[in-house]
């Protein structure tokens, strides 16, 4: 076996050296009557070649991946520069365990340090961890700070956040007592609807929203904070498509006390939908009460600067059942990649990708809306994602473009939404050509007519 | 070897009382500092808020631990050490003086009598330590 | 608050000072270009009001260019340990190696642009090997139901629990299951554990570990003995390396008092292709792709945490899950009984994609070499290190082995002191102070990927240090003595926690 180092001979020796005859002997101490008398049932070995032709097979029967695509929906297809990769494939960096040793882990510290910083300008607050493992989770892991902080049960949410960021809270909050409650859209608009805000009473912990919401509409923030503080709640902002952060305000600007977002478009690739990475920000003053690893400035016995994991006893190491979470891996590859696209953008980068997707966004909700039959069911300002009502079922419409215009139009509704049978969600990001869009427009056209 | 005032009474838990009337106050001992090391966080409770007897009041956290700390007796808080907030470091240099954590209004002041001297205190520790 | 203005350099070479990036910063620097807006331009007014704008110009984000990041990420990185360096003898952590050829498939196009969302016909490729790695996790564990959809261990931890908490409630209905709420966890057990258990609701009594290291049998009849225990979390081989030779009796005993009982995977490197937790009568594990199925750590993640059970806990396991139906593979999502959703999408797919090439690559008798080469890997180094170190337990150990720090403490020099030292000898310390239970704990875990010069070099190492521990110990205590930085002042660091960067004006005023 070409991974382990020693040879058959050379084990033979090293089993003499410890005093037995045979490999057996090493599970001398588990009962014989559980050893496995036969070989496991997968697969036999294959080498290289075989294994890269076997899988560039397998992979092309992923047909979506060769199409272009409007897909979004919490996983976005952005331009990533080529030394991302390179970067996170030093073995220096990929091939490390967590930096539990700072001496010999300053590398991973020191951009972890700078990913918490980043996250913190981004978002506008004040402390970030160093990753929770997506979006989903770390909006899971901010109802249940919140639940810690105000000692209250009741969440609402808006129903506009993703379906599977809420189902993924629904199942972490099903033994804690939370009363996760949704609360309705306005029709109209597209975001959380003024009767659903009125639902906030002294009883509730947290008002959850994402924006850019599911349907792609920027809500109100600084509104919702207000009415979320009035009643001593906390407001929990998600965001999936975080490329928005280089135009939209940001959510601390607007008095988020608990900002979570899916990272995965800084320039990690939507790989079927992992690894990601979450982000999680917060107020100082809540620092202690956030979940997952945390690194900090220190300094050695010579005054030198270097990074260390931080605040531990909140984790589960140390405080085991009464920790913040029970995360101990987290994404910390996933959060270097993201760390390497921010500072390769820039400040500049990023400002001018999330515009190009914005323009593209309204060139194309612009050029559909011509379309006879075809309308833009919300009124609200959106970033880069929208829903178009077509005049026939989204899903066998998308499912024809796919065939016949080799097209990949959105994601029907109805995939989530039962009462959106007509619906599509489009995403248009800076790697969707004029010439994608266009031909887009075309094939919704010619499929109709 | 730990320092072990004379005049005030322990508990088993390595907390300190020092009794002026009906008020306490409370603090972790000598001992218990140095098998913490360097505390770095201490979280204590709100003036008001009331406890039992060997309630946990809050906890003091080194950089890899986390200790509750129990009252000795029940009563209602009355001050907080509001400094161990930024200068958690005092439990280490003066657990006696500049590190009180709480005062407390005693419900049942006899339930002091219950409690170790100086040295019956180091006597406990010792054995606690042969364990 | 920053330290920033009173920092010394750690060393004169330019490589060993490199800044943070935003003191690298440069306005006007740029490290992008993007092809020119192909679309006609709209008023951007007309797109977002000003009111929902940034108006701080992303000030503080840094302007560099690209030969700025390269160089700053590759100078940084030369301060990290990693396995491609060197043994990285880390108990519990099975850190192996990560081979170059899994990192190529995961990259290939049709996984990497592969949107989670794609229609079911699109993304058959994927489907189709989600159930293929469930297929061979459910052989190597002996346990028909499984989910891939868990992002790491603790996360697979918590799926597992929830599974139990819902088999119970199913089975017992609200009012009976309400009286069971115990989760049994021994004293040696990762924190992951009772954290997990806490959250699917759970209280933790914690069961004792006997002189010889395994589960005390009989404070587990006691613990069982009232009715309200809902199941046990047990590691296989435990966390002090030693397979739990009463595994069916503990698993008899939870089971006629109403439980079931959960196997912490991590240490499944001891076992794949020799014995399998489903044949011992465990109820549900999670495996550890990252640890076991060498998928790489990255510095701290991403992980992949399948969830393992029997036929019996299948209907509860997350939704959806990757099913074939004749010879096409789909999504079920009706499922009832259903724990929910734990994670957005299908889980770590990319880590999926390398977990099954270990596998095939391997073989399934390369699997087993690789357990054997493991288990013969941490006895060599328990034979080599006897003489010098505490070895607190007996018995044989399989994949890790524990010692402590008991002879060496009389002189002062403790577990922390000989993790450091180690550094300075090239290898990256053991766990240390892991598990709880055993005072000075030092658990070592070679793995397969170590030949045997290095083993002898790394016992070399260690008996070295027990010998400067009694020479020369001042040595040992100021270790490492080798590195770019010493041991850092954490006490300071947790008192007034700096966690991110400022802007010098920023960081005075604050």
């Amino acid at each position: 076996m070409r991974y382990i180092p020693n040879s058959p001979e050379e084990r033979a020796e090293m089993l003499h050296a410890v005093g037995l005859n045979s490999a057996e002997e090493l599970f001398a101490s588990i009962p014989a009557d559980l050893l496995l008398r036969e070989p496991l049932r997968t697969p036999a070995a294959i080498s290289e070649m075989e294994l890269l032709a076997s899988s560039e097979a397998m992979a092309a029967r992923n047909t979506a991946a060769r199409r272009p695509s409007f897909l979004g929906a919490g996983a976005y297809s952005h331009y990533s520069p080529t030394i991302v990769d390179h970067l996170i494939s030093r073995s220096e960096f990929f091939t490390a365990y967590t930096p539990y040793q700072p001496e010999i882990s300053q590398g991973t510290l020191q951009a972890i340090f700078e990913f918490q910083t980043l996250v913190c300008q981004l978002t506008g607050m004040d402390v970030a961890n160093a990753s929770m493992y997506d979006g989903s989770t770390a909006l899971a892991e901010a109802v249940l700070m919140a639940e810690r902080i105000t000692r209250r049960k009741k969440v609402i949410t808006s129903s506009a956040v993703h379906p599977e960021y809420l189902e993924v809270v629904d199942t972490y909050v099903q033994h804690y007592g939370v009363d996760f409650h949704r609360v309705d859209t306005d029709a109209e608009t597209g975001l959380i609807s003024a009767e659903g805000l009125n639902s906030l009473d002294d009883q509730t912990a947290a008002l959850v929203v994402q924006s850019p919401n599911f349907f792609g509409c920027i809500e109100d923030v600084r509104a919702l904070a207000e009415r979320a503080h009035a009643v001593g709640a906390l407001l929990i902002v998600a965001v999936t498509e975080s490329i928005s952060f280089g135009l939209l305000r940001s959510p601390g600007a607007c008095g988020a006390d608990i900002v979570v977002a899916e990272g995965q478009s800084f320039g990690v690739p939507v790989s079927f939908g992992g690894p990601f990475v979450g982000l999680f920000a917060t107020r100082d003053r809540f620092a202690r009460q956030i979940p997952g690893r945390l690194v900090g400035e220190a300094v050695d016995k010579q005054g030198r600067r270097g990074f260390v994991l931080t605040l531990a006893t909140r984790e589960q190491h140390i405080r085991r059942e009464k920790a913040t979470s029970n995360i101990c891996t987290n994404e910390g590859l996933i959060a270097l990649a993201a760390t390497i696209y921010l500072e390769t953008m820039g400040r500049q980068g990023l400002q001018e990708v999330a515009t190009q997707c914005a323009q593209k966004a309204a060139y194309c909700a612009r050029r559909i809306s011509e379309l006879e039959g075809f309308s833009l069911p919300f009124s609200a300002p959106r970033f880069n994602e929208f829903v178009v009502r077509a005049p026939v079922g989204a899903k066998g419409l998308l499912s024809r473009l796919a065939s016949e215009k080799e097209i990949t139009g959105g994601l029907a509704l109805s995939r989530y939404y039962t009462d959106r049978p007509n619906d599509f969600l489009v995403c248009v990001t800076e790697t969707n050509s004029r010439q994608e869009i266009d031909a887009l427009v075309e094939g919704l056209k010619e499929l109709i007519a | 070897m730990a320092n072990v005032p004379e005049d005030l009474h322990y508990s088993k838990d390595h907390e300190w009382i020092r009794v002026e009337g009906d008020i306490g106050t409370i603090g972790i001992t000598d001992h218990a500092q140095h098998s913490l090391g360097d505390v770095v966080y201490v979280e204590l409770p709100k003036t008001g808020e009331t406890f039992a007897a060997h309630e946990s009041f809050g906890s003091v956290e080194s950089v890899k631990a986390v200790s509750e700390i129990f009252t000795p007796v029940g009563g209602s808080i009355t001050e907080v050490n509001e400094t161990l907030q930024d200068e958690p470091e005092k439990v280490n240099n003066d657990p006696y003086g500049e590190a009180w954590m709480i005062r407390i209004r005693m419900s049942n002041p006899g339930e002091v009598d219950s409690l170790l001297n100086a040295a019956e205190y180091e006597d406990f520790t010792k054995a606690e330590e042969t364990e | 608050m920053s330290q920033s203005t009173n920092i010394t350099k750690a060393a004169p070479h330019i490589t060993q000072n490199e800044s943070l990036i935003f003191e690298r910063s440069q306005t006007g620097r740029k490290g992008y270009r993007l092809p020119p807006l192909d679309v006609d331009e709209t008023p951007l007014d007309e797109i977002v009001p000003a009111a929902l704008r940034r108006d701080d110009d992303l000030a503080g984000m840094p302007e560099v260019s690209e030969v700025d990041v390269v160089r700053h990420f590759t100078r940084i990185s030369t301060w990290n340990y990693s396995i491609d360096l060197g043994m990285y003898p880390l108990g519990s952590c099975t850190m192996k190696y990560n081979s170059r050829l899994n990192e190529k498939v995961a990259r290939i196009p049709g996984f990497a642009n592969l949107h989670p969302l794609a229609p079911e016909e699109d993304a058959q490729g994927a489907l189709q090997l989600i159930y293929e790695l469930q297929e061979s996790l459910s052989e190597i564990t002996g346990l028909a139901g499984i989910s891939l959809q868990p992002a790491a261990g603790a996360h697979g931890e918590m799926t597992g629990v929830m599974i139990i908490r819902a088999f119970i409630d199913a089975r017992d209905g609200a009012g009976a299951s309400a009286k069971r709420r115990t989760m049994l966890i021994p004293d040696s057990a990762h924190g992951t554990n009772p954290a997990s258990a806490n959250l699917s609701g759970f209280t933790v009594k914690t069961i004792r570990s006997t002189a010889e290291g395994f589960t005390d049998l009989d404070h587990l009849r006691e613990l069982c003995a009232h009715g309200d225990v809902a199941g046990l979390m047990l590691t296989n081989p435990n966390t002090l390396g030693l397979f739990e030779k009463n595994i069916k009796e503990i698993c008899r005993i939870v089971h006629e008092a109403g439980g079931l009982v959960y196997m912490d995977g991590a240490n499944m490197n001891a076992l794949v292709g020799v014995a399998r937790p489903g044949d011992m009568g465990v109820d549900v594990i999670h495996l550890n792709l990252h640890k076991t199925f060498s998928t790489p750590h990255g510095g701290g993640g991403p992980g992949c945490g399948p969830c393992c059970c029997t036929k019996e806990l299948e209907p509860f396991l997350p939704v959806p899950r990757v099913v074939k139906d004749g010879e096409a593979f789909r999504l079920d999502f009706d499922r009832p009984q259903s724990i929910g959703r734990v994670k957005a999408f299908h889980g770590n797919f990319g880590m999926m994609v390398r977990a099954l090439a270990y596998i095939q690559t391997h073989g399934n008798d390369g699997l087993r070499e690789a357990t054997e080469a493991a288990v013969l890997n941490a006895r060599y180094v328990a034979h080599g290190l006897t003489s010098d170190y505490d070895k607190p337990f007996a018995a044989d150990p399989m994949h890790e082995v524990v010692f402590t720090d008991k002879r060496q403490s009389r002189k002062g020099v403790h577990t922390l002191d000989i993790a450091k030292r180690l550094i300075d000898y090239g290898f990256h310390p053991m766990t240390i102070y892991f598990p709880l239970i055993v005072q000075g704990a030092m658990l070592i875990e070679p793995t397969e990927s170590v030949g045997r010069q290095e083993l002898d070099q790394f016992i070399a190492a260690m008996r070295s240090i027990a010998r400067e521990a009694v020479e020369d110990p001042e040595t040992v205590l100021g270790a490492p003595h080798t590195t770019r930085i010493g041991r850092l002042d954490e006490a300071a660091a947790a008192r007034k926690p700096v966690l991110r960067w400022k802007p010098k004006e920023a960081a005075s005023a604050a």
